[in-house]
């Protein structure tokens, strides 16, 4: 027994005696409530492992995700896009990053330098627990589901961008079709499916994987007891499920 | 008595259109509600459900080997370091391939661009794939002349 | 690395390089401010019995009125779907600070400056119901709500109701405002905006807004009236302006103290940005000319006495130099929390259109509404008090 549905059941009784018009309610509450035989929310909870040293800055992630997610096709939106760290041995406060294009088509060729350490990092949503973008929604048109995956309700947002105010990381943008916020939903049509992420689906070098914490086989549980990872910004305690191997501390 | 109360008369008007405003908006509120708002939180459960329903452009690369499985065999059989890798990220998105396979046709992809997006030789770039500056290396022979992506050493 | 994308120097997060709000935001705070700051103007007379600014009473709760109907425009104009924004009063979400803005808003408009305007013009409402005729009769009883008792009981209990709902007024317009400063100062993610002084700034700032807006009101509606300005009400506004003034001032530069001393992670991005593309916005027209001249300004007429002429001049100065000061911090807040990326290595421009959607000239049009609005409250419900014959229209 699922506990979002005892849950449910218990709110929709209380509906029931509280007012006349409950059973219209229940009836529509009902015809609302997703269900879905193979996939239970309930036994999932999403995330992503990024190991930078493993990232070669090829940019196929970035392609994949504008392919699969219909990604406005303008330098400026990005589900998911790479940044390329040049951090100056001397002066580590000021690394000079790119990311032309997102680095959809790769970089320019830079010369090695014995001055400087160079390095890509793959960025996303961070789908956090304590999402300061769903935080700020006015009507509720974002949210984090039950198996931990921060999605947009296209068909309910009123397109205030408060969201992307909020956004520490610079995840999301207003749609310039649709009007609404949009942002990576981690392959959400795909995931449920038992695939993977189209971006991890491509990564060469597997510097991406997609996990799942509830899934008692997933590699992560051993990866994590014997690795460091890290999160972007931690002291904005968003419950960052988006963690980093190998991350130098220059990176924000 | 009756004095003081019409005193007060414009007031108790008053009050009643705001508790008047108050109470239709108690009850039209629930009318324009969407359904299943609220079954998992502060938001449509519907709203999942069309996430779901996202079409798939990437098939993966389980689906091509259900067909493409002399290229699995010949890869294991030469253990070909291309072996793990996705088919898409150099065909492109094929899952509309994989749905009718003899409705759509993919286009080969254009060899040299797609071994150069990881095989250029670039600062910053950890040596887990072999890189080369394409220039000097195939002196603009395209990669193809000799190797085959598939089980790219050497022919 | 640099100029890779038109506008943009270093490095911003890809989606970070279009502006989200734009100058209809500016606008929203900018608005609410002067709808605040002309209601506490018009609170003081009534709570603390400043008989001398009687004159601007009810011309200051009929700015506050006309500014507060304009104030959700911007908003509205600026949604993506401005068709779903009454699903702010459908499914607020509780944890969300915008969302509260409808309640907010609406007990300001309907539970504080409505019954308050309307309680004190009831007598006259009465009145011009009584001597009119035709659509305007009508529209005068309609307002009374067809009671015309005006008695001295009916207006004594009138007058104790006012009070009470301008003592719940006061906080309301603090709430209103503050709550404004909130949902820019409650955002983490933004060091330029993430500060607990930004609704207490955002609240001083507003009454010196709402009150240099009545003060310039009230000299063009006695100048078009041919009216004599009522000079010892002026003098006292202006002090309450220059008052106001030295606390948004001294809060603003603790702000500004505690970050440069403070010089955390996002200091050194945010001094670039205000030593180059907020300098003029931030430091010449907010701080030099929109503070330091005007507070100078009052400062002058305080020390010194000055002839009647001489003072309207000073005070017009100063308060039209508010104005545009106040505009300019909000434009500062708004635009210049967006101009520098969250990851503190690069700055991004914002380019204002003139006729689009978002553009200048809606904005100016907004900005020219609330007279629009006022004029014709002040047709409907004139407010002077000299002047006791009906509206003809």
């Amino acid at each position: 027994m699922d506990v979002p549905r005892r849950q449910f059941l218990v709110e929709s009784g209380r509906w029931l005696m509280l007012t006349g018009v409950a059973a219209c309610a229940y009836e529509a509450m009902l015809a609302g409530q997703p269900v879905d035989a193979e996939y239970e929310m309930s036994d999932h909870w999403w995330g992503m492992l990024i190991d930078v040293d493993k990232c070669i800055g090829c940019g196929l992630c970035v392609k994949a995700c504008k392919e699969e997610n219909n990604v406005p096709d303008s330098p400026y939106y990005f589900n998911t896009w790479v940044e390329r760290y040049r951090v100056q041995l001397a002066d580590r406060e000021h690394p000079l990053v790119d990311s032309p294009n997102g680095g959809a088509d790769g970089f320019p060729a830079l010369e090695e330098s014995d001055d400087e350490r160079v390095f890509f990092v793959p960025k996303l949503c961070n789908h956090c627990i304590d999402s300061p973008c769903t935080q700020v929604c006015p009507v509720g048109a974002t949210f984090r589901s039950p198996d931990g995956v921060v999605l947009v309700d296209e068909k309910y947002c009123i397109g205030c961008r408060y969201c992307i105010q909020a956004c520490p990381y610079g995840c999301r943008y207003l749609d310039p079709r649709t009007h609404t916020a949009k942002k990576c939903t981690l392959c959400y049509h795909r995931i449920v499916k038992g695939l993977t992420t189209a971006c991890c689906e491509v990564c060469p070098t597997g510097a991406r994987q997609l996990f799942d914490l509830k899934n008692p086989g997933d590699p992560i549980h051993a990866y994590l007891r014997e690795h460091p990872v890290q999160v972007l910004k931690p002291q904005l305690a968003t419950g960052s499920k988006l963690y980093y191997a190998n991350l130098d501390g220059t990176v924000r | 008595m009756k004095r003081e109360r019409s005193d007060w008369a414009h007031l108790i008007r008053l009050g009643g259109l705001l508790v008047l405003g108050l109470v239709a908006f108690v009850f039209i509120r629930p009318l324009f509600i969407p359904e299943g708002f609220g079954v998992y939180g502060h938001y449509r459960a519907g709203a999942i459900l069309d996430g779901r329903d996202h079409p798939l452009e990437y098939a993966g690369r389980a689906d091509c080997e259900m067909c493409h499985s002399d290229v699995v065999d010949l890869q294991e059989e030469r253990q070909s370091s291309h072996r793990r890798l996705s088919c898409e990220g150099c065909h492109g998105p094929l899952a509309a391939h994989a749905a009718a396979p003899d409705d759509v046709r993919p286009v080969l992809p254009d060899i040299t661009p797609a071994c150069v997006t990881c095989h250029e030789k670039s600062a910053g770039r950890p040596p887990l794939v072999p890189q080369v500056e394409v220039r000097d290396h195939s002196g603009g022979e395209a990669c193809s002349s000799c190797h085959v992506a598939h089980t790219p050493g050497m022919f | 690395m640099h100029g890779v994308l038109p506008g943009v120097d270093g490095f911003m997060y890809p989606n970070e390089v279009e502006l989200q709000w734009s100058v209809l935001i500016v606008l929203y705070p900018y608005l609410t401010g002067l709808v605040a700051g002309a209601f506490i103007l018009a609170s003081l007379e009534r709570v603390f019995d400043v008989h001398v600014v009687k004159p601007t009473y009810r011309l200051a709760l009929l700015t506050a009125l006309a500014f507060l109907i304009v104030a959700p425009l911007p908003l509205q104009l600026h949604l993506g779907h401005p068709e779903r924004s009454l699903q702010m009063y459908l499914t607020p979400h509780r944890e969300s600070a915008m969302a509260m803005f409808g309640f907010v808003y609406l007990w300001y408009l309907m539970g504080v400056l409505v019954i308050e305007i309307w309680l004190d013009y009831r007598r006259d409402i009465v009145r011009w119901w009584k001597e009119s005729r035709g659509w305007q009769r009508a529209l005068y009883a309609t307002l009374a709500l067809g009671v015309d008792n005006v008695g001295p009981r009916a207006l004594r209990i009138d007058d104790r109701v006012a009070r009470a709902v301008t003592i719940i007024g006061i906080p309301s317009a603090f709430l209103l405002h503050g709550y404004v400063g909130f949902i820019f100062g409650s955002v983490k993610a933004n060091p330029w905006w993430s500060t607990p002084l930004m609704p207490v700034v955002f609240l001083f700032s507003a009454m010196v807004s709402g009150i240099a807006l009545v003060l310039l009101l009230f000299m063009a509606t006695s100048w078009m009236r041919r009216r004599a300005i009522d000079m010892p009400c002026l003098d006292t506004i202006a002090k309450y302006l220059f008052y106001a003034f030295l606390v948004a001032f001294a809060l603003e530069l603790l702000d500004l103290v505690h970050r440069i001393y403070e010089a955390d992670e996002s200091f050194l991005a945010l001094d670039f940005m205000v030593q180059t593309r907020l300098y003029f916005s931030q430091v010449v027209l907010q701080i030099m000319f929109g503070t330091v001249f005007p507070i100078a300004l009052l400062a002058l007429t305080q020390l010194w006495s000055f002839g009647e002429r001489t003072r309207r001049w000073l005070y017009a100065t100063a308060a039209s130099a508010a104005l545009i000061g106040i505009l300019a911090m909000r434009w500062n807040v708004v635009i210049g929390g967006q101009l520098f990326s969250k990851s503190f290595l690069g700055y991004t421009t914002y380019k204002m259109e003139f006729a689009a959607a978002e553009g200048l000239l809606p904005a100016i049009l907004v900005m020219l509404l609330p007279f629009a609005v006022l004029a014709v409250l002040l047709i409907v419900l004139p407010p002077w008090e000299d002047e006791p014959a009906a509206p003809s229209a």
